[in-house]
């Protein structure tokens, strides 16, 4: 972490120099505004490990477009978008408790995930890049769907914040405040699912359930106020993320995992901090 | 020409069962507006179920409920109807969630939180965080985000689990207040049939060792509670 302060501004700006480091950073930027963002409700619902059930089942969509020769972000979008919509659907109906239907789904998508690279006999590369992220690895077309998809991710979670809220903390009364809670659970699953879609390229996806939480865990911890704890845990997810790109940058370490370090060393250093 | 007031609550024939268990059979009744009910039975009596199906949480295998003349299954008017669910208190331990936050969920203005909150006395916690509170003074949180809407009728689903009996003094006393003073028909529903029967003015029991598969019928105008006669 403290290379970032003892770099000279020269050559932080040599970074920039190079046009996939500049990509990094913007799809690096929407990252650390959306994954908080919805991490923050996961947290709420005690819902955090859904993030990682859908980053393995991202891995079958990256199989099945890297198989088909198709954008893989494109077919991970539809695969966890209709994953978000089983998962919602078998926990709502509250006859499997949510921790099983979750329990079932994630070494279901992983193992999905290598049956199809195992019939394809080849990509395995191609799938570390996506399994362990990599900043080289953001083309400018998926710069513009991840620009597009983290457009619509915040102004839906903002159009509907009330709703999210209300029935995120509690789903009964807030259908007795007229809240079609069905749609909105619906809605929200359809938002993880994309924000995981989103993320996967620059931190990968077995990390990106750390960048959704650690944040917002980190955000809770200082301030008093739900909604200060979401402004603050953007400010958090931010500064991992970019502390986190100039360290792998410079340290020649995986991005993802780097970033992933960083947000956890930010959670300990305010741990302690409040403990003094 | 007299008009005619559509009762708060009406229960027509009311049946429902979990596949193959018969929770409830053939329920009637009729709750005024303005009243003060008490719904009591033990675990497994079908309390939260008959709950539920007033709020149209759950559909009815049979019969039909009312809420203000209008047919619950076609449409509720949310606006008239306040809940404070059993549930409410579970998500926030772990959250920075603040009184005022919590009251907000309901989409109103400033003014209308803070005249909710000093209706349950608590304006002065407006910026605390819910979790610092007692678990009292969370239900009187709960209670104000419900009334938060100016509802007429407030349904709340155990009340006082987890609340110490002075607390419980203090918080029918507001129950009390906010039905006679503002004219708010209540519906509580408890396991605690002794302490519920002193403070509420009429008590429906469901037992199905008393009454087979509950109450066949009952307008709760003409149900007293057998504490409250003795008292």
């Amino acid at each position: 972490m403290l290379i970032i302060f003892i770099l000279p501004m020269q050559q932080l700006t040599e970074l920039f120099q190079y046009e996939f480091m500049v990509r990094a950073f913007w799809a690096g930027l929407i990252v650390a505004i959306i994954a908080p963002l919805i991490g923050s409700f996961l947290v709420v619902r005690r819902l955090s490990l859904i993030a990682d059930t859908l980053s393995h089942v991202a891995l079958t969509g990256v199989a099945i477009g890297l198989l088909l020769g198709i954008n893989p972000l494109i077919t991970t979008m539809i695969c966890t978008v209709v994953t978000a919509y089983i998962i919602e659907e078998l926990r709502s109906n509250e006859r499997i408790s949510a921790e099983s239907v979750l329990a079932m789904i994630l070494p279901g998508g992983l193992a999905m995930a290598l049956i199809l690279i195992s019939l394809a006999n080849g990509f395995n590369t191609s799938l570390i890049t996506y399994l362990f992220g990599s900043i080289t690895a953001v083309t400018q077309q998926d710069l513009w769907i991840i620009f597009g998809l983290g457009i619509g991710i915040a102004v839906i979670f903002i159009l509907f914040y009330r709703e999210f809220m209300y029935t995120s903390f509690d789903e009964e009364s807030a259908r007795t405040s007229g809240i079609p809670v069905k749609l909105i659970n619906h809605l929200f699953m359809i938002l993880i699912a994309l924000t995981v879609s989103v993320a996967m390229k620059v931190v990968g996806a077995l990390l990106i359930g750390a960048l959704m939480i650690i944040p917002v865990i980190t955000a809770m911890q200082i301030v008093q106020g739900f909604k200060k704890s979401i402004v603050v845990s953007v400010g958090v997810a931010f500064i991992s993320m970019i502390m986190g790109l100039i360290v792998s940058y410079y340290a020649n370490l995986p991005a993802g995992a780097t970033i992933v370090m960083t947000s956890i060393s930010l959670f300990a250093l305010i741990s302690i901090l409040k403990r003094i | 020409m007299d008009t005619i007031i559509p009762h708060a609550i009406e229960i027509k024939n009311l049946s429902f069962s979990y596949e193959k268990e018969q929770v409830l059979t053939n329920v009637n009744c009729k709750i005024d507006v303005g009243s003060y009910v008490g719904i009591v039975g033990h675990n497994g009596s079908g309390k939260s179920t008959l709950l539920k199906l007033i709020l149209g949480i759950l559909q009815p295998d049979k019969g039909k409920v009312y809420l203000f003349g209008k047919d619950n299954s076609v449409s509720i008017e949310w606006s008239k109807i306040g809940y404070v669910s059993q549930k409410a208190g579970i998500s926030i331990s772990h959250v920075p969630i603040t009184v005022d936050e919590v009251v907000k969920m309901e989409k109103v203005s400033d003014y209308a939180v803070d005249e909710a909150l000093t209706s349950v006395h608590m304006l002065k916690f407006k910026h605390k965080l819910l979790r610092e509170l007692s678990g009292g003074q969370q239900q009187r949180i709960f209670i104000a985000r419900a009334l938060v809407k100016k509802p007429q009728l407030l349904i709340l689903d155990e009340p006082t689990v987890g609340v110490d009996v002075k607390t419980q003094e203090t918080f029918y006393e507001l129950l009390s207040r906010l039905n006679t003073e503002q004219n708010i028909t209540l519906l509580l529903v408890s396991h605690d049939l002794h302490t519920i029967s002193h403070k509420v003015k009429t008590v429906i029991q469901l037992d199905r060792k008393t009454y087979p598969y509950n109450l066949t019928s009952c307008n709760v105008n003409h149900i007293h509670s057998p504490y409250a006669a003795a008292h």
